[in-house]
């Protein structure tokens, strides 16, 4: 019941990798969990990996854009990683569209948008 | 919606209490989804309406039944999934179903959009008579 999804801390990254079906309960703690360890840690990116996700719905999906606007808001990018293609076509008929959160096809050039995101400098983004 | 051969050897049934609750019913979907060979993209589908209509009845309803059983048809097979509560049902059937439409906190995705992912749908609510929804989705 109140098992909480591990946060890991790489460099200046924070790593979340959702390894099982998520509880509810599970989905909102692991929005407080992040919000705090940006704050705690001064991290500079997140990246939440999905690729083990069967299903987004709509509760987790809003998690995901909650997530990546609080992040944005506390001075880290988010970038979410390893949707499965049978995820994303649900998601979009589902109706979510998750405009604001960025996405990359795997933890590989999800770490190398955030590499290149903190390397240019906010004035010539 | 129109009434199929059931499978009896399939039907499964679940408590929905809580939100442990909606994840067991999902994967009881999942299960009889593979057994009946739906594709992984319409299993995943069936699952996501699912988990939205599992939330539902525990948050709106209180609390209810999930029942599913792989259906057939003259040469297809499919997946039979209902929830049923007896909360406070639902006044406005066709503002429930709008895109975008919560009576709470939510983002008025769950109905509407469960509604798209299945092939055959049917929302049976009056106010203080609770609340069944019934999906179907065939393999192809
Ligand atoms: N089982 C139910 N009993 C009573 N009311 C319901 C039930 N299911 C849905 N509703 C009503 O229909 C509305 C729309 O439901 P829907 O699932 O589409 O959106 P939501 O649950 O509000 O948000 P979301 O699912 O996107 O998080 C709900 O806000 C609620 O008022
Ligand atoms: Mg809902």
């Amino acid at each position: 019941m109140s098992d909480r999804v591990p946060v890991l801390k790489i460099g200046d990254i924070l790593l979340v990798s959702i390894q099982v079906d998520l509880e509810d309960q599970m989905v909102l703690d692991l929005q407080d969990d992040l919000s705090q360890q940006i704050v705690a840690t001064g991290a500079r990116g997140v990246v939440i990996d999905i690729s083990a996700l069967e299903i987004v719905d709509s509760f987790v999906g809003r998690m995901l854009a909650t997530t990546a606007a609080i992040s944005r808001v506390l001075g880290a990018e988010t970038v979410v990683v390893g949707m499965r293609p049978a995820v994303a076509m649900t998601l979009v008929e589902l109706g979510l569209s998750l405009g604001g959160v960025r996405t990359a096809l795997n933890l590989e050039l999800g770490l190398g948008y955030l590499r290149r995101a903190q390397d240019t400098p906010p004035a010539r983004r | 919606m129109k009434e199929y051969p059931a499978d009896e050897a399939s039907r499964e049934e679940v408590e929905i209490r809580s939100s442990g609750d909606v994840v067991k019913a999902r994967q009881a979907v999942r299960v009889l989804a593979q057994q009946a060979g739906l594709s992984l993209v319409n299993q995943t589908k069936l699952v996501t309406a699912a988990s939205e209509l599992g939330r539902n009845t525990l948050i709106y309803g209180g609390g209810g039944t999930a029942r599913a059983v792989i259906v057939r048809d003259v040469a297809r097979v499919g997946v039979w999934v209902s929830f049923s509560d007896t909360g406070p049902g639902i006044p406005d059937i066709e503002q429930a179903l709008t895109d975008g439409w919560t009576s709470g906190s939510g983002m008025g995705l769950g109905l509407s959009g469960a509604r798209r992912l299945v092939d055959e749908f049917e929302l049976d609510s009056a106010p203080g008579a609770g609340t069944t929804v019934t999906v179907l989705k065939w393999a192809r």
